[in-house]
């Protein structure tokens, strides 16, 4: 047992970082022993297979097919969330016969995880918001998953707490102290501007929450197909940057501006300059249930989250149609059939360098945008055009620590590592303690850093992702969380960066209720569409719902 | 041939030297005794291990030929060494080998010859400019002045304010600058490359110990000694905690990260209080589980019964168990409890042990440290209780260390609440311990698939043997909850929110 007994308490003295780790080694290893630790940690640099892509893109003369081809009712291009989600939905309608194509080895996209003896970790996506009752298509997912446990008649949604983030969920990095939550200033020390703008902001978040078009759908929805596609003063948001909106608006508080700022970089690889205003105003409103009477009730939708991040969905659903799935084949043609009546689906087999053939009565494009001129034959006949598309590059680094970094007993609470822990005015977005949830609080553990490329024109930023070796990235890395935990190096095992070229989809200002999007998302002929980017947000309900809608599209005729 | 002038600082010197010696074997003993218990044996042990040392010393004398003077600087400078670091390097080396007492003596033994060596060696140097008689007088004379400053000095000044580790560098220093004192005033006897070599190698003495003082605060701070007010006798940094002991005249008393644990004088109410009301009031109890607890008192009480067969204890921290298994006063405190043949010890966090476990018992004794963070928060949750009632057979029935209820009645009520909503069927009860004030407990019992047993606690069997606090009639009495200990309207703490470690701030902080 343990008391904080008035005269028996004893505080800390202010301590400097490295003499607290002095403190456990022996005194005489100290003596002449040299500032610099040497950088004994190694690690690989990874980025998705780009072989065939680039290949195809420089014009490779491709291998012929060889043997017949194989006949299916569906073929999914794609087994990232989106692909397999498709899959699910077909599987629920009794069509058994499906091929998933996927020119990974490792199925799940951006979604897919890694796995190291200290735990399990994430090479991208890492958590989804629980979802609200009107999302029932996933809420069955989750329900067969065993993280949902009861959705009543009135809508509460129970997940099981071991899949809710634990407390503490986040913690910021600011002015060389950790506080709770992300709000860049603590409590007692809050100027009274920014809390009126903190509150008038929340407010207004909550207004969009509860507002409602006259088909009664809310302004903003996850996923956002749910949400209004009438209502012009929802739309219009898109017309002006997250930036503008809040200037309009009065907010200038820097530290709530930082806040947004950070959340829109969080969710879209963008800054608020960049973002589109109603993906900025998304972002909040969409996982607010509107309910709240008072700030103090306004709660967002809790996380779920799970060491290996969203591979935990991935892991489910691979599992579930391990016999369908063929990894390393990467799909280089889709052209409609001579009978008009089916589709045939060319795939390079990298394992055995061969092509193969398979012939569907419907496809399920589940790939991005950006690859469908392409891959699909008539896609620009039918006039479509995708170049509003853009596609943000990420780096995300996973490290292995042997240990956690020191704790300042000056923190207070936020002296433990959070699961999201935010480095105030960095680049970066900080990193996530993948053993978080699985309640290890002590000893090795693997953290996920995340650095979204900023720069305004996409193609500068995935020139500057390929150029720059391991060794570059390395150094950015240990700068950046340097600034939080001096003694990190001393803990790092093992680096290992990939570099996500075409990331995610980007909500650019005009790009939500653009044309291009909308067309986007029609099916052509026996190809349905199946993309998070169709949404314009890349998130992994959007990705579900998606597969879903596509996979009701097929065997319709 | 040197200058009659410093005559009298040469006889200071002498003063210095007495006291170093003497403060170094005063530490020794302080340090053996603390540390390995029973006092008498280890001064007598010291005492006569250091004389035996200073006559070696004195003996060896006669083999130095040449270069007296330098001869004496360099013992001088060695001594600063060993004797300024001995403290430290003893505290660290008693959490971390097991040859503790070969060090000990050791030590005591290089330094007695050390010593041994001075006194002669520089009687020889000044004969050159007194007769005799009055050499032997006045060195002899000043040589009992500072065993006699030494030790009043010792436990009247230097104990309660600097602390053995800090005494023991601040002589080191004084002994390092006579050394490089000496170089001046015996400078006529020595020649120009040995001075230089002598002062190098005492200002690296100066600078080891100086290292050694900042380093010292991370042994026992400064702070910490004035805060506690009592001298600390051992200090562990492990990656988990700080583990601190301190010991006042009878008793001594283990903090964590400065929050008491126990104080050796009344731990007995307390651990009785946490461990007989869960055991008694089952027929049957061969599997214990014991969960934090890592000093190894509540596994005595539950040792005191026949019938147990294994008791499983799950401590986050080796440091803490090792302490509880070697460390002479805890030791004899916890009755040799954790090297007990049926005792199981788990070095883990008992989050994580929880998941895995496959194996079931029939009592569990919760003895966690108060929820102060997040990292402790999360063993009071609705998940965690859940997780553990997975590792009990039916009709287990478990006690939970739940803080002060009259201090932190939210945090009390909170754990309480949080065991109910966890499917417990839950009883409070109280009791009090001089050091902590009134203190609270959870009774609970996992029922299982029978919904429809709500007995409440009844006590089922005699009391062991050995109970300085409880019988059967104190027992019931802990049970009755006082008015001013009614509950109060609190949340569940769940894993997501970890309500408690707010309440528990709240309540608890300043
Ligand atoms: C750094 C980062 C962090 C993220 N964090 C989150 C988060 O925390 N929560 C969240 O909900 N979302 C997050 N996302 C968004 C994430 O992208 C979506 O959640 C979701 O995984 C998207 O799935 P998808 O199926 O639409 O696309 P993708 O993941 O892009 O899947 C497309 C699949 O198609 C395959 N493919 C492409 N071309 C071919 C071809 N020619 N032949 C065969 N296969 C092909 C690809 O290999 C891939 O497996 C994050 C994204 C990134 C980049």
């Amino acid at each position: 047992m343990s008391s904080a007994q008035g005269n028996e308490t004893l505080k800390q003295p202010t301590r400097r970082t490295w003499i607290k780790w002095l403190g456990t080694t022996p005194l005489a290893m100290l003596v002449g022993c040299s500032g610099k630790p040497s950088a004994a940690f190694s690690g690989e640099l990874l980025q998705p297979d780009l072989s065939v892509g680039h290949r195809i893109r420089d014009g490779w003369k491709l291998p012929q097919p060889t043997g017949a081809p194989s006949k299916h009712a569906v073929v999914i291009v794609g087994g990232g969330i989106a692909g397999l989600s498709a899959a699910w939905e077909l599987q629920r309608q009794g069509i058994q016969d499906v091929v998933i194509l996927e020119m990974e080895s490792t199925a799940g996209g951006t979604s897919r995880s890694g796995k190291w003896e200290a735990s399990q970790f994430p090479w991208a996506a890492h958590y989804v918001p629980v979802p609200m009752s009107f999302n029932r298509d996933l809420l069955e997912l989750f329900q067969e998953m065993n993280i949902v446990t009861d959705v009543s008649a009135d809508g509460q949604v129970t997940v099981a707490e071991e899949h809710l983030c634990r407390e503490p969920e986040e913690r910021v990095f600011h002015q060389g102290r950790w506080l709770e939550g992300l709000y860049p200033a603590s409590i007692q020390e809050i100027h009274s501007t920014d809390r009126q703008q903190l509150e008038q902001f929340q407010l207004q978040m909550n207004q969009w929450a509860q507002r409602r078009d006259e088909q009664g759908r809310r302004a903003f929805a996850i996923p956002m197909q749910l949400g209004t596609d009438s209502d012009p003063e929802v739309i219009q948001l898109d017309q002006i940057s997250m930036a503008q909106w809040m200037t309009d608006q009065g907010y200038d508080s820097e530290a709530l501006r930082w806040l947004v700022d950070y959340g829109c970089r969080d969710d879209y690889g963008l800054t608020l300059e960049q973002t589109s205003a109603w993906a900025g105003v998304f972002y909040f409103a969409s996982r607010l249930s509107g309910q709240a009477n008072s700030i103090a009730e306004m709660e967002s939708q809790p996380v779920m989250t799970w060491p290996q991040g969203n591979g935990k969905i991935v892991q489910h659903l691979s599992q579930r149609f391990a016999k369908q799935i063929r990894t390393e084949h990467a799909v280089t043609k889709i052209t409609k059939q001579p009978n008009g009546q089916s589709m045939r689906v060319t795939a390079y087999d990298k394992a055995r360098d061969r092509m193969v053939e398979l012939i569907a009565d419907d496809v399920v494009f589940a790939a991005p945008q950006f690859l469908a001129s392409r891959l699909i034959d008539q896609w620009q006949q039918a006039g479509r055009d995708a170049t509003t598309f853009q596609y943000g590059g990420w780096v995300v680094a996973n490290l292995l620590l042997k240990a956690r970094p020191s704790e300042s007993k000056e923190d207070g609470l936020a002296a433990l590592m959070a699961w999201d822990n935010v480095i105030c005015h960095s680049d970066s977005l900080g990193y996530v303690n993948a053993s978080h949830q699985s309640g290890a609080d002590h000893g090795p553990t693997v953290i996920t850093w995340y650095h979204p490329l900023l720069k305004d024109d996409p193609k500068l930023s995935r020139q500057t992702l390929l150029q720059m070796t391991w060794d570059d990235w390395a150094a950015i890395v240990l700068a950046d969380l340097s600034r939080a935990h001096p003694e990190i190096e001393t803990l790092i095992q093992r680096m290992d960066i990939m570099r996500w070229g075409h990331a995610m989809i980007q909500p650019r200002v005009g790009f939500m209720f653009g044309k291009q999007r909308q067309q986007a998302a029609e099916s052509l002929g026996r190809i349905h569409f199946a993309h998070s980017d169709l949404s314009g947000i890349a998130l992994m309900e959007e990705a579900f719902a998606r597969g879903v809608a596509a996979a009701r599209k097929c065997g319709a005729s | 041939m040197i200058n009659r002038a410093p005559n009298y600082l040469l006889y200071l010197n002498v003063l210095v030297i007495a006291t170093c010696g003497l403060i170094y074997e005063l530490l020794a003993g302080t340090l053996a005794s603390y540390l390995l218990g029973d006092s008498v044996t280890q001064f007598s042990l010291v005492i006569g291990v250091y004389l035996s040392a200073l006559g070696i010393g004195s003996w060896l004398s006669r083999y130095v030929d040449t270069g007296v003077a330098r001869t004496f600087i360099e013992i001088e400078i060695a001594i600063a060494l060993v004797g300024g670091l001995s403290a430290p390097i003893l505290f660290i080396a008693f959490a971390q080998i097991a040859w503790f007492r070969i060090l000990l003596f050791g030590m005591v033994l290089l330094i007695g010859i050390l010593v041994g060596l001075e006194l002669p060696l520089l009687m020889r140097i000044l004969k050159e400019n007194l007769d005799f008689r009055e050499l032997v007088a006045r060195v002899l004379t000043f040589d009992y002045i500072g065993a006699l400053m030494a030790s009043l000095l010792f436990p009247i000044l230097l104990v309660p304010h600097l602390g053995l580790v800090r005494t023991s560098l601040l002589f080191g220093l004084l002994n390092a600058a006579v050394g490089i004192w000496g170089t001046s005033l015996l400078r006529p006897l020595l020649s120009q490359r040995s001075v230089t070599g002598l002062r190098t190698r005492g200002f690296i003495v100066v600078g080891i110990l100086v290292v050694g003082f900042i380093k010292a605060d991370s042994l026992t701070s400064l702070s910490e000694e004035v805060i506690l007010q009592k001298p600390i006798v051992f200090t562990q940094h492990s990656p988990f905690q700080r583990i601190v002991v301190t010991k006042d005249k009878e008793n001594f008393q283990l903090y964590l990260n400065g929050n008491l644990q126990f104080n050796s004088r009344d731990e007995y109410r307390y651990h009785e209080a946490l461990v007989h009301p869960a055991i008694s009031s089952r027929d049957q109890v061969h599997d214990v589980l014991v969960l934090g607890g890592g000093d190894g008192l509540a596994v005595r009480e539950v040792l005191r019964y026949p019938s147990v067969k294994t008791v499983t204890l799950v401590d986050l921290d080796p440091a803490m168990t090792s302490l509880a298994e070697k460390f002479p006063p805890l030791k004899e405190l916890n009755q040799d409890s954790l090297n007990d043949e049926r005792v199981t010890v788990i070095n883990q966090d008992a989050f994580v042990w929880a998941t895995e476990q496959q194996k079931t018992f029939d009592v569990a004794i919760i003895d966690f440290p108060d929820p102060s963070s997040y990292s402790v928060g999360k063993l009071y949750t609705t998940r965690f209780f859940q997780m553990l009632q997975k590792v009990l057979n039916d009709d287990a029935v478990i006690t939970v260390q739940c803080t002060s209820p009259l201090v932190a009645p939210q945090s009390y009520w909170c754990i309480l609440n949080t065991l109910s909503a966890s499917g417990f069927l839950v009883q409070p009860y109280q009791t009090s311990v001089p050091t902590f004030g009134v203190w609270g407990f959870a009774y609970a019992r996992y029922t299982g698939t029978d919904v429809s047993d709500t007995r409440p606690w009844q006590s089922r069997r005699a009391l062991p043997d050995g109970l300085r606090y409880l019988d059967q009639s104190t027992m019931q009495t802990l049970f009755q909850m006082p008015a001013d200990i009614a509950p109060v309207d609190v949340k569940i703490n769940r894993l997501n929110d970890q309500v408690l470690v707010r309440y528990y701030e709240q309540e608890w902080g300043s």
